[in-house]
Protein backbone atom coordinates (compact mmCIF):
# COMPACT_ATOMS: atom_id res chain seq x y z
CA UNK A 1 0.00 0.00 0.00
CA UNK A 2 1.50 3.58 -0.49
CA UNK A 3 1.48 6.52 1.39
CA UNK A 4 -1.56 8.37 -0.79
CA UNK A 5 -2.91 11.39 0.72
CA UNK A 6 -5.46 10.98 -2.09
CA UNK A 7 -5.61 10.05 -6.10
CA UNK A 8 -7.61 11.89 -8.56
CA UNK A 9 -7.60 9.98 -12.15
CA UNK A 10 -7.56 11.88 -15.30
CA UNK A 11 -9.20 10.40 -18.31
CA UNK A 12 -8.00 13.13 -20.99
CA UNK A 13 -5.97 15.72 -21.57
CA UNK A 14 -8.81 18.40 -20.61
CA UNK A 15 -9.72 16.33 -16.86
CA UNK A 16 -5.87 17.02 -15.89
CA UNK A 17 -5.94 20.24 -16.34
CA UNK A 18 -9.43 20.44 -14.61
CA UNK A 19 -7.99 18.45 -11.44
CA UNK A 20 -4.84 20.45 -11.89
CA UNK A 21 -7.07 23.58 -10.83
CA UNK A 22 -8.96 21.77 -8.52
CA UNK A 23 -6.02 20.75 -6.21
CA UNK A 24 -3.16 22.40 -6.88
CA UNK A 25 -0.71 20.78 -4.18
CA UNK A 26 -1.08 17.48 -6.02
CA UNK A 27 1.93 16.19 -7.83
CA UNK A 28 1.36 14.64 -11.42
CA UNK A 29 1.89 11.10 -11.80
CA UNK A 30 2.39 9.40 -15.17
CA UNK A 31 4.38 6.41 -15.12
CA UNK A 32 5.60 6.45 -11.61
CA UNK A 33 8.89 4.73 -11.84
CA UNK A 34 10.30 7.45 -10.09
CA UNK A 35 7.61 9.21 -7.72
CA UNK A 36 5.80 5.55 -6.35
CA UNK A 37 9.87 4.89 -5.90
CA UNK A 38 9.93 8.37 -3.79
CA UNK A 39 6.63 7.73 -2.23
CA UNK A 40 8.07 4.24 -0.59
CA UNK A 41 11.56 6.00 0.22
CA UNK A 42 9.31 8.97 2.06
CA UNK A 43 10.02 11.45 -0.02
CA UNK A 44 7.01 12.04 -0.98
CA UNK A 45 4.96 10.51 1.22
CA UNK A 46 1.09 11.60 1.94
CA UNK A 47 0.67 13.87 -1.12
CA UNK A 48 -2.18 14.08 -3.23
CA UNK A 49 -1.55 12.67 -7.03
CA UNK A 50 -3.31 13.34 -10.28
CA UNK A 51 -2.85 10.23 -12.13
CA UNK A 52 -2.49 10.66 -15.99
CA UNK A 53 -1.62 7.32 -16.88
CA UNK A 54 -4.56 6.43 -18.67
CA UNK A 55 -4.83 9.03 -20.89
CA UNK A 56 -4.35 7.31 -24.45
CA UNK A 57 -4.65 10.23 -26.19
CA UNK A 58 -1.00 11.28 -25.29
CA UNK A 59 0.46 8.43 -26.54
CA UNK A 60 2.47 7.74 -30.15
CA UNK A 61 4.89 9.05 -32.25
CA UNK A 62 3.09 10.78 -35.47
CA UNK A 63 4.62 13.10 -38.52
CA UNK A 64 3.40 16.30 -38.34
CA UNK A 65 2.28 17.89 -41.71
CA UNK A 66 5.46 20.69 -41.39
CA UNK A 67 7.44 17.17 -40.88
CA UNK A 68 8.11 17.50 -37.48
CA UNK A 69 8.16 14.02 -35.43
CA UNK A 70 5.83 14.47 -32.55
CA UNK A 71 5.94 12.14 -29.66
CA UNK A 72 3.39 11.97 -27.23
CA UNK A 73 4.57 12.77 -23.37
CA UNK A 74 2.81 9.44 -22.18
CA UNK A 75 4.96 7.16 -25.07
CA UNK A 76 6.91 4.80 -23.24
CA UNK A 77 10.45 4.08 -23.88
CA UNK A 78 10.18 0.86 -25.27
CA UNK A 79 7.66 2.08 -28.06
CA UNK A 80 9.68 5.08 -28.70
CA UNK A 81 12.81 2.42 -29.46
CA UNK A 82 9.95 0.05 -31.47
CA UNK A 83 8.96 3.19 -33.16
CA UNK A 84 9.83 2.91 -37.19
CA UNK A 85 9.33 6.71 -37.22
CA UNK A 86 11.73 7.25 -34.29
CA UNK A 87 14.32 4.47 -36.17
CA UNK A 88 14.28 6.01 -39.49
CA UNK A 89 14.67 9.46 -38.45
CA UNK A 90 15.96 10.02 -34.76
CA UNK A 91 17.63 6.24 -34.14
CA UNK A 92 19.83 8.19 -31.58
CA UNK A 93 16.81 9.11 -29.37
CA UNK A 94 15.24 5.06 -29.39
CA UNK A 95 18.67 3.86 -28.30
CA UNK A 96 19.17 6.41 -25.76
CA UNK A 97 15.94 5.41 -23.98
CA UNK A 98 16.96 1.75 -24.41
CA UNK A 99 19.59 2.14 -22.09
CA UNK A 100 17.08 3.30 -18.87
CA UNK A 101 16.50 1.22 -16.15
CA UNK A 102 15.86 -2.07 -17.06
CA UNK A 103 12.98 -4.09 -19.73
CA UNK A 104 10.48 -3.45 -16.92
CA UNK A 105 10.79 -0.05 -16.60
CA UNK A 106 11.43 0.90 -20.10
CA UNK A 107 7.92 0.04 -20.03
CA UNK A 108 6.39 1.46 -17.88
CA UNK A 109 8.80 4.76 -18.04
CA UNK A 110 7.47 7.90 -20.41
CA UNK A 111 9.23 10.50 -21.78
CA UNK A 112 7.23 13.31 -20.25
CA UNK A 113 7.56 11.90 -16.61
CA UNK A 114 11.63 11.73 -17.64
CA UNK A 115 11.66 15.36 -19.09
CA UNK A 116 9.66 16.43 -16.18
CA UNK A 117 11.38 15.21 -13.44
CA UNK A 118 14.09 18.00 -14.22
CA UNK A 119 16.51 15.22 -13.36
CA UNK A 120 20.13 15.70 -15.22
CA UNK A 121 20.81 12.23 -15.39
CA UNK A 122 17.57 11.51 -17.50
CA UNK A 123 18.80 9.09 -20.16
CA UNK A 124 16.26 11.31 -22.81
CA UNK A 125 17.06 14.43 -21.81
CA UNK A 126 20.99 15.03 -23.09
CA UNK A 127 19.39 13.64 -26.64
CA UNK A 128 16.59 15.88 -26.57
CA UNK A 129 18.69 18.84 -25.95
CA UNK A 130 21.65 17.69 -28.59
CA UNK A 131 17.95 17.64 -31.21
CA UNK A 132 16.81 21.22 -29.68
CA UNK A 133 13.76 19.24 -29.02
CA UNK A 134 10.38 21.36 -28.05
CA UNK A 135 8.36 21.34 -24.73
CA UNK A 136 4.38 21.15 -25.93
CA UNK A 137 2.28 22.10 -22.67
CA UNK A 138 -1.03 22.53 -22.60
CA UNK A 139 -3.19 24.15 -19.96
CA UNK A 140 -6.75 26.29 -19.53
CA UNK A 141 -5.62 28.81 -22.58
CA UNK A 142 -4.07 26.19 -24.80
CA UNK A 143 -0.92 25.57 -25.80
CA UNK A 144 1.99 26.89 -25.09
CA UNK A 145 5.39 25.68 -27.15
CA UNK A 146 9.40 26.02 -25.56
CA UNK A 147 12.58 25.30 -26.21
CA UNK A 148 13.30 22.20 -24.11
CA UNK A 149 16.37 24.66 -22.81
CA UNK A 150 13.90 26.83 -21.41
CA UNK A 151 12.14 23.82 -20.02
CA UNK A 152 14.51 22.70 -17.45
CA UNK A 153 14.91 25.57 -15.00
CA UNK A 154 17.33 24.13 -12.23
CA UNK A 155 17.57 20.41 -10.64
CA UNK A 156 14.16 19.37 -10.28
CA UNK A 157 12.79 22.23 -11.29
CA UNK A 158 10.72 22.54 -14.98
CA UNK A 159 8.30 25.30 -16.99
CA UNK A 160 5.19 23.67 -15.99
CA UNK A 161 2.80 26.17 -15.31
CA UNK A 162 -0.09 25.22 -12.24
CA UNK A 163 -2.61 24.96 -15.03
CA UNK A 164 -0.64 22.67 -17.45
CA UNK A 165 0.54 18.76 -18.10
CA UNK A 166 3.17 18.22 -20.75
CA UNK A 167 1.42 16.77 -23.54
CA UNK A 168 4.19 16.56 -26.30
CA UNK A 169 8.01 16.47 -27.21
CA UNK A 170 8.57 17.63 -30.46
CA UNK A 171 11.22 17.44 -32.70
CA UNK A 172 11.33 19.97 -36.15
CA UNK A 173 12.52 18.87 -39.17
CA UNK A 174 15.20 21.04 -39.59
CA UNK A 175 17.00 19.70 -36.25
CA UNK A 176 17.02 15.88 -37.64
CA UNK A 177 17.16 15.70 -41.39
CA UNK A 178 20.86 15.33 -42.28
CA UNK A 179 21.45 14.44 -38.92
CA UNK A 180 23.56 11.79 -37.68
CA UNK A 181 23.49 10.68 -34.02
CA UNK A 182 24.89 9.02 -31.47
CA UNK A 183 24.28 8.95 -27.34
CA UNK A 184 26.82 7.23 -25.17
CA UNK A 185 26.12 6.37 -21.53
CA UNK A 186 28.65 5.94 -19.28
CA UNK A 187 27.34 3.84 -15.43
CA UNK A 188 28.69 0.89 -13.64
CA UNK A 189 26.38 -1.52 -15.04
CA UNK A 190 24.97 -2.31 -17.96
CA UNK A 191 21.39 -2.38 -16.49
CA UNK A 192 19.28 -0.67 -13.58
CA UNK A 193 22.00 2.15 -12.88
CA UNK A 194 21.85 5.83 -13.36
CA UNK A 195 23.88 7.72 -15.97
CA UNK A 196 27.25 8.93 -14.39
CA UNK A 197 27.93 10.84 -17.39
CA UNK A 198 25.83 10.66 -20.58
CA UNK A 199 26.93 12.39 -24.22
CA UNK A 200 24.41 13.10 -27.08
CA UNK A 201 25.70 14.15 -30.23
CA UNK A 202 24.52 15.20 -33.54
CA UNK A 203 26.09 16.16 -36.76
CA UNK A 204 25.61 17.35 -39.75
CA UNK A 205 28.62 17.08 -42.32
CA UNK A 206 28.85 19.06 -46.02
CA UNK A 207 28.13 17.39 -49.54
CA UNK A 208 31.84 16.25 -49.67
CA UNK A 209 31.75 14.59 -46.10
CA UNK A 210 34.93 16.85 -45.30
CA UNK A 211 33.64 20.07 -43.02
CA UNK A 212 31.77 19.53 -40.07
CA UNK A 213 28.50 21.94 -41.47
CA UNK A 214 26.72 21.79 -37.73
CA UNK A 215 27.56 19.90 -34.50
CA UNK A 216 25.25 19.95 -31.51
CA UNK A 217 26.52 18.55 -28.02
CA UNK A 218 24.66 17.76 -24.97
CA UNK A 219 25.20 16.17 -21.81
CA UNK A 220 23.60 14.71 -18.77
CA UNK A 221 25.18 15.02 -15.39
CA UNK A 222 27.79 17.58 -16.27
CA UNK A 223 25.91 20.62 -14.45
CA UNK A 224 22.64 20.97 -12.33
CA UNK A 225 20.51 20.22 -15.90
CA UNK A 226 21.19 18.79 -18.90
CA UNK A 227 23.60 21.07 -20.93
CA UNK A 228 24.91 21.57 -23.94
CA UNK A 229 28.61 22.94 -24.64
CA UNK A 230 28.11 25.41 -26.90
CA UNK A 231 31.63 26.93 -26.98
CA UNK A 232 32.80 23.50 -28.17
CA UNK A 233 29.98 23.67 -30.86
CA UNK A 234 31.23 27.17 -31.74
CA UNK A 235 34.68 25.60 -32.20
CA UNK A 236 34.04 22.98 -34.40
CA UNK A 237 31.27 24.44 -37.20
CA UNK A 238 33.24 24.76 -40.27
CA UNK A 239 36.00 22.90 -39.68
CA UNK A 240 38.00 19.88 -41.41
CA UNK A 241 36.69 16.22 -40.61
CA UNK A 242 39.76 15.13 -39.02
CA UNK A 243 41.29 13.32 -35.54
CA UNK A 244 43.16 16.76 -34.86
CA UNK A 245 39.63 18.67 -34.66
CA UNK A 246 38.04 15.98 -32.78
CA UNK A 247 40.99 15.79 -30.29
CA UNK A 248 40.82 19.89 -29.64
CA UNK A 249 36.68 19.46 -29.42
CA UNK A 250 36.65 17.11 -26.77
CA UNK A 251 38.72 19.65 -24.80
CA UNK A 252 36.59 22.28 -25.65
CA UNK A 253 34.00 21.13 -23.58
CA UNK A 254 36.20 21.63 -20.27
CA UNK A 255 35.08 25.21 -21.19
CA UNK A 256 31.27 24.36 -20.80
CA UNK A 257 30.47 21.67 -18.69
CA UNK A 258 30.36 22.14 -14.78
CA UNK A 259 30.03 18.61 -13.41
CA UNK A 260 30.43 18.47 -9.18
CA UNK A 261 31.76 15.72 -6.87
CA UNK A 262 29.28 13.61 -5.60
CA UNK A 263 28.98 10.02 -3.96
CA UNK A 264 28.35 8.22 -7.42
CA UNK A 265 31.26 10.01 -9.18
CA UNK A 266 33.83 12.89 -8.40
CA UNK A 267 33.82 16.32 -10.70
CA UNK A 268 37.94 15.24 -12.07
CA UNK A 269 36.03 12.01 -13.32
CA UNK A 270 33.40 13.75 -14.90
CA UNK A 271 35.23 15.91 -16.47
CA UNK A 272 37.23 13.09 -18.26
CA UNK A 273 34.17 10.90 -18.99
CA UNK A 274 33.26 14.49 -20.76
CA UNK A 275 36.16 14.96 -22.77
CA UNK A 276 36.48 11.04 -23.60
CA UNK A 277 32.52 10.93 -24.52
CA UNK A 278 32.79 13.64 -26.68
CA UNK A 279 35.78 12.13 -28.44
CA UNK A 280 33.74 8.44 -29.12
CA UNK A 281 30.42 9.87 -29.48
CA UNK A 282 31.72 12.74 -32.09
CA UNK A 283 33.89 10.12 -33.69
CA UNK A 284 31.10 7.35 -34.16
CA UNK A 285 28.70 10.34 -35.83
CA UNK A 286 31.12 11.27 -38.33
CA UNK A 287 31.37 7.59 -39.50
CA UNK A 288 27.61 7.58 -39.11
CA UNK A 289 27.41 10.01 -41.30
CA UNK A 290 29.55 8.35 -44.01
CA UNK A 291 32.78 10.40 -43.16
CA UNK A 292 36.28 9.60 -43.07
CA UNK A 293 38.90 9.29 -39.90
CA UNK B 1 -10.22 8.66 4.12
CA UNK B 2 -9.88 5.40 2.55
CA UNK B 3 -10.78 5.66 -0.86
CA UNK B 4 -11.90 2.49 -3.33
CA UNK B 5 -12.35 1.91 -6.58
CA UNK B 6 -13.68 -0.93 -8.81
CA UNK B 7 -11.45 -2.60 -10.84
CA UNK B 8 -12.40 -4.30 -13.55
CA UNK B 9 -9.42 -6.64 -16.00
CA UNK B 10 -8.55 -9.89 -16.73
CA UNK B 11 -6.23 -12.20 -14.94
CA UNK B 12 -5.12 -15.04 -16.58
CA UNK B 13 -7.45 -15.04 -19.19
CA UNK B 14 -10.09 -14.49 -16.33
CA UNK B 15 -12.35 -11.45 -16.41
CA UNK B 16 -12.62 -10.85 -12.81
CA UNK B 17 -13.94 -7.70 -10.81
CA UNK B 18 -12.84 -6.11 -7.44
CA UNK B 19 -13.24 -2.76 -5.12
CA UNK B 20 -9.28 -2.13 -4.39
CA UNK B 21 -7.78 1.08 -2.27
CA UNK B 22 -6.87 3.31 -4.67
CA UNK B 23 -3.36 3.41 -2.68
CA UNK B 24 -2.67 -0.82 -3.58
CA UNK B 25 0.17 -1.50 -5.84
CA UNK B 26 -0.83 -3.91 -8.33
CA UNK B 27 1.31 -6.58 -5.99
CA UNK B 28 -1.30 -5.61 -3.43
CA UNK B 29 -4.15 -6.71 -5.90
CA UNK B 30 -2.60 -9.30 -7.36
CA UNK B 31 -1.70 -10.93 -3.69
CA UNK B 32 -4.23 -10.22 -1.35
CA UNK B 33 -7.16 -9.83 -3.40
CA UNK B 34 -6.55 -12.82 -6.01
CA UNK B 35 -4.26 -14.67 -3.87
CA UNK B 36 -1.81 -15.13 -7.21
CA UNK B 37 1.14 -15.67 -5.01
CA UNK B 38 3.71 -16.21 -7.20
CA UNK B 39 3.52 -12.35 -7.45
CA UNK B 40 6.87 -12.15 -5.13
CA UNK B 41 7.10 -8.80 -3.00
CA UNK B 42 10.63 -8.23 -3.18
CA UNK B 43 12.53 -5.10 -3.03
CA UNK B 44 9.05 -3.04 -3.94
CA UNK B 45 10.63 0.00 -5.99
CA UNK B 46 11.25 -1.54 -9.81
CA UNK B 47 14.81 -2.69 -9.20
CA UNK B 48 14.19 -6.57 -8.35
CA UNK B 49 12.04 -8.09 -10.84
CA UNK B 50 10.39 -10.36 -8.39
CA UNK B 51 6.60 -8.80 -8.86
CA UNK B 52 7.12 -8.75 -12.63
CA UNK B 53 3.47 -9.79 -14.86
CA UNK B 54 2.47 -9.61 -18.33
CA UNK B 55 -0.06 -6.63 -18.93
CA UNK B 56 -1.44 -6.87 -22.80
CA UNK B 57 1.58 -8.73 -23.38
CA UNK B 58 4.10 -6.59 -22.10
CA UNK B 59 6.47 -6.95 -19.05
CA UNK B 60 5.94 -4.73 -15.75
CA UNK B 61 7.55 -4.66 -12.16
CA UNK B 62 3.88 -4.56 -10.55
CA UNK B 63 4.86 -3.20 -7.52
CA UNK B 64 5.72 0.19 -9.11
CA UNK B 65 2.03 -0.29 -10.88
CA UNK B 66 -1.17 0.75 -9.42
CA UNK B 67 -3.91 -1.67 -9.07
CA UNK B 68 -6.08 1.13 -10.58
CA UNK B 69 -4.14 0.98 -13.48
CA UNK B 70 -5.10 -2.16 -14.34
CA UNK B 71 -8.67 -1.68 -15.30
CA UNK B 72 -9.51 -2.86 -18.80
CA UNK B 73 -6.09 -4.85 -19.03
CA UNK B 74 -5.12 -8.34 -19.39
CA UNK B 75 -2.57 -9.33 -16.66
CA UNK B 76 -0.89 -12.80 -16.91
CA UNK B 77 1.10 -14.40 -13.78
CA UNK B 78 2.92 -17.73 -13.63
CA UNK B 79 -0.48 -19.39 -12.56
CA UNK B 80 -1.53 -18.59 -16.08
CA UNK B 81 1.44 -21.03 -17.22
CA UNK B 82 -0.20 -24.36 -15.64
CA UNK B 83 -2.31 -26.27 -18.46
CA UNK B 84 -5.48 -28.12 -17.56
CA UNK B 85 -3.79 -31.30 -16.66
CA UNK B 86 -1.70 -29.82 -14.13
CA UNK B 87 1.60 -30.36 -16.06
CA UNK B 88 4.04 -27.33 -16.06
CA UNK B 89 5.07 -25.42 -19.22
CA UNK B 90 7.97 -26.16 -20.93
CA UNK B 91 9.86 -22.55 -19.48
CA UNK B 92 8.90 -24.06 -16.42
CA UNK B 93 10.24 -27.64 -16.79
CA UNK B 94 13.37 -25.93 -18.45
CA UNK B 95 14.16 -23.57 -15.36
CA UNK B 96 14.14 -26.92 -13.16
CA UNK B 97 16.01 -29.05 -15.78
CA UNK B 98 18.83 -26.25 -15.97
CA UNK B 99 18.82 -25.98 -11.72
CA UNK B 100 17.74 -22.63 -13.11
CA UNK B 101 15.67 -22.29 -9.44
CA UNK B 102 17.38 -22.21 -6.24
CA UNK B 103 15.47 -20.40 -3.76
CA UNK B 104 12.87 -19.92 -6.33
CA UNK B 105 11.96 -16.48 -4.93
CA UNK B 106 13.06 -14.59 -8.27
CA UNK B 107 11.90 -17.25 -10.81
CA UNK B 108 8.19 -16.55 -11.33
CA UNK B 109 9.42 -13.10 -11.93
CA UNK B 110 12.20 -14.21 -14.18
CA UNK B 111 9.76 -16.88 -16.35
CA UNK B 112 7.31 -14.32 -16.96
CA UNK B 113 9.92 -12.26 -18.62
CA UNK B 114 10.89 -15.42 -20.30
CA UNK B 115 7.17 -15.78 -21.86
CA UNK B 116 7.39 -12.21 -23.39
CA UNK B 117 10.48 -13.61 -25.25
CA UNK B 118 9.41 -16.42 -26.42
CA UNK B 119 5.80 -16.21 -27.33
CA UNK B 120 7.70 -12.95 -29.39
CA UNK B 121 8.32 -15.73 -31.67
CA UNK B 122 11.71 -14.60 -33.07
CA UNK B 123 15.27 -15.53 -32.60
CA UNK B 124 17.46 -13.70 -30.52
CA UNK B 125 21.51 -13.72 -29.60
CA UNK B 126 22.92 -14.62 -25.89
CA UNK B 127 23.41 -10.85 -25.85
CA UNK B 128 20.44 -9.90 -26.58
CA UNK B 129 18.92 -12.38 -24.20
CA UNK B 130 21.21 -11.02 -21.18
CA UNK B 131 19.86 -7.70 -21.98
CA UNK B 132 15.78 -8.43 -22.37
CA UNK B 133 16.61 -10.54 -18.83
CA UNK B 134 18.88 -7.96 -17.06
CA UNK B 135 15.44 -6.44 -15.11
CA UNK B 136 16.12 -9.22 -12.64
CA UNK B 137 18.12 -10.05 -9.64
CA UNK B 138 18.77 -12.98 -8.74
CA UNK B 139 21.41 -13.72 -5.99
CA UNK B 140 21.67 -17.80 -6.06
CA UNK B 141 22.25 -18.89 -9.61
CA UNK B 142 24.37 -16.25 -11.14
CA UNK B 143 22.61 -16.50 -14.02
CA UNK B 144 23.98 -18.56 -16.49
CA UNK B 145 21.29 -21.34 -15.53
CA UNK B 146 18.64 -19.11 -15.91
CA UNK B 147 20.22 -18.11 -19.74
CA UNK B 148 20.76 -21.50 -20.87
CA UNK B 149 16.89 -22.72 -19.40
CA UNK B 150 15.31 -19.66 -21.55
CA UNK B 151 17.73 -20.36 -24.55
CA UNK B 152 16.99 -24.20 -24.50
CA UNK B 153 12.82 -23.56 -24.67
CA UNK B 154 13.75 -20.91 -27.26
CA UNK B 155 15.33 -23.02 -29.19
CA UNK B 156 13.15 -25.73 -28.99
CA UNK B 157 10.17 -23.95 -29.62
CA UNK B 158 11.37 -22.51 -33.04
CA UNK B 159 12.20 -26.02 -34.00
CA UNK B 160 16.18 -25.40 -34.24
CA UNK B 161 17.72 -28.71 -32.15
Amino acid sequence: MYDIKALYEANSVQDAIKLRLEHPDAQILAGGSDILVQIREGKRAGKELISIYMIDEMRGVELDDDGAIRIGSLTSFSHITKNEIVQKYINVLGEAVDMVGSPQIRNIGTIGGNTCNGVTSADSASTLFALDALVELTGSNGKRIIPISDFYIWAGEVDIKPDEIQTAIIIPKEKFEGYHGHYIKYAMRNALDITTTGCSVNVKLSDDKKTFTDVRIAYGVAGPVPMRAKNAEEFIRGKAVNEENIKEFSLQVLNDVKPRDSWRASKAFRQHLATELAYRALSECVKLAGGEL
Amino acid sequence: MAQYKLVKCTINGKPVEQMVDVRASLTDMLRNDYRMTSVKKGCEVGECGACNVLIDGECFNSCIYLAVWAEGKHIRTLEGLLSEDGELSDIQQAFIDETAVQCGFCTPGVIMSAVEILESGRDYTDDELRKMLSGHLCRCTGYENILRAVRKTLDKRLGKN
